[in-house]
């Protein structure tokens, strides 16, 4: 009879935290810039039919790297979890808040319980409404693989190299930008995760805005043509 | 919430609610309740219940024209003077109820949260065909309380991207769904406004023309049908207009509506 090993879980937790950390630097990276109407979510996704970016509901989108087939449950269950709420309640009673704690204790246990962790980062963005009282100002939320949970004011970085992204915004990043500033901002950050020689063009970058100014569903996807506007030189 | 652990992976809200919360169901709560629902209904209830009365939709050049008149009544009293019986259920459909109205609102509610749903899981929209269709399977959902007087008859109306005409549809209280080709109108003074667009409606009527047929169909219905809520000059309660085309939904204000009215008064002045 051969003896189990032991590991200690330190060693296990360490061992489940590196798979996963792998499993997602390998991936690209995801941007979320806040601009003067709202909320910019760009990643850089040569396909066009798997999304990295989804809506969730009026005022809240989803972004996830690493493993497509994780994220994208993530994702479907959350607009699941949104329907429901805001069906058996009222719509506004949906916030990113409730939502990224849900999926931080979602994520948190996998970590913790099962053999693999899931292979993935994820961002709930939550736009403001000026018109309702107290809901006024944005508010995103990170969750990572072990499902700890951060929030982020200005800009959030999820996948790939973050590092660089970030101190890269850092030193770009200013209130109030128009959305095409906002958007050169964020293409000229994802190119440098491509360590600065790969230019990346409107055919390889899926974008998506909460838009403020937008009745009901703030939600939408910028097509190419209006992506080639404003990466133009 | 369950829902990390859900059994349903489907894309339909309905479908989940029914695996996931099924006590979210009002045809699942009617079931259980069973013979007292049923007692309820017909306990003089049938009568206490407000119910919604004439809706319509018409097609235009490029659209449709969907109209309601305002009125729900508790039998022969007056429940409310100012309901909303047109909803938009996304950015190029609508969904006019006539019926036992709390069923009826929720109904519309629930299937903009279907469609929604649907588009959000799948990332891309039903097809115009697939929501009439997935309304009649609610409606026929409903059967079980529609025999108990909670009857849900709505008309379906939108623009159909790919054929590029404005399409609508109308059911009955099993869930029958039948697509009509020029005009319809469901409710109490269903008959009148009928009659009325028989004689107004034209293919290729223009947005403007349509509308003014429409709120003449439904000042009909209300001369004729008691429980047909008219034009209220003195509340400032009109009917409501939406016209449905490529662009998306246009809700009518009411002072265009004022004025579609003041022009068909003054066109029938001195007439019967």
């Amino acid at each position: 009879m051969s003896l189990p090993f032991y590991v200690s879980p330190e060693q296990l937790m360490q061992d489940k935290a590196e798979y996963a950390r792998k499993g997602i630097a390998r991936g690209k990276s995801i941007v979320v810039v806040e601009y003067d109407g709202g909320i910019l979510l760009l990643a850089e996704n040569p396909s066009t039919s798997l999304s990295k970016i989804g809506e969730i509901y009026d005022r809240i989108a989803f972004a996830g790297v690493g493993k497509f087939s994780e994220f994208d449950q993530l994702r479907k269950v959350g607009v699941r979890y949104a329907d429901v709420k805001g069906y058996s309640y009222s719509r506004e009673d949906v916030r990113a808040k409730a939502l990224a704690n849900a999926y931080s204790q979602a994520i948190g246990e996998v970590f913790t319980r099962e053999m693999k962790p899931l292979e993935v980062e994820i961002v709930v963005a939550e736009v403001g409404d000026p018109k309702l009282a107290g809901h006024e100002s944005n508010a995103i939320y990170r969750v990572q693989f072990d499902g700890s949970i951060t929030d982020h004011q200005g800009y959030c970085v999820i996948g790939g190299t973050v590092e660089n992204l970030q101190t890269y915004l850092q030193a770009n990043y200013r209130q109030s930008l128009p959305l095409g500033e906002a958007v050169r901002l964020g293409t000229a950050a994802l190119e440098r995760a491509a360590n600065g020689d790969a230019k990346i063009g409107p055919g390889t970058l899926e974008v998506c805005v909460l838009d403020r100014k937008r009745g009901g569903r703030k939600f939408r996807r910028l097509p190419a043509e209006e992506l080639r506007g404003m990466l133009a030189p | 919430m369950v829902l990390f652990r859900g059994k349903y992976q489907g894309s339909s809200f309905t479908e989940m609610l029914d695996v996931e919360f099924p006590h979210l169901r009002i045809e699942n709560r009617l079931a259980a309740l069973g013979v007292n629902a049923a007692a309820a209904a017909t306990a003089g209830g049938a009568l206490s219940i407000p119910h919604g009365t004439t809706v319509l939709a018409l097609k235009c050049e490029g659209g449709v024209v969907v109209a309601g008149d305002r009125l729900a009544t508790e039998g022969y009293r007056v429940a409310s003077r100012d309901l909303q019986k047109v909803y938009a259920t996304d950015a190029h459909s609508l969904i006019a109820i006539a019926g036992a109205a709390g069923p009826c609102i929720e109904m519309a509610k629930l299937l903009r949260v279907e469609l929604e749903h649907y588009e959000k899981i799948e990332g891309e929209p039903l097809e115009l065909e697939g929501k009439a269709n997935k309304l009649a399977q609610m409606i026929r959902a409903n059967l079980p309380a529609a025999m108990q007087g909670l009857v849900v008859v709505p008309i379906f109306a939108g623009y159909d991207p790919r054929r590029r005409v404005g399409r609508l549809w109308k059911y009955d209280v099993a869930g029958g769904r039948y697509e009509e080709t020029e005009y319809e109108s469901t409710g109490s003074g269903s008959l009148y406004a009928r009659e009325s667009l028989k004689k107004s409606w034209r293919p290729g009527a223009t947005r403007d023309e349509a509308l003014r047929m429409a709120v003449q169909a439904l000042m009909d219905a209300a001369d004729e049908d008691r429980g047909t809520g008219g034009v209220d000059v003195q509340r400032g309660i009109y009917p409501t207009l939406s016209v449905c085309t490529v662009d998306g939904i246009e809700e009518i204000p009411h002072t265009t509506t004022a004025e579609i009215h003041r022009g068909i008064v003054e066109s029938r002045r001195g007439n019967g």
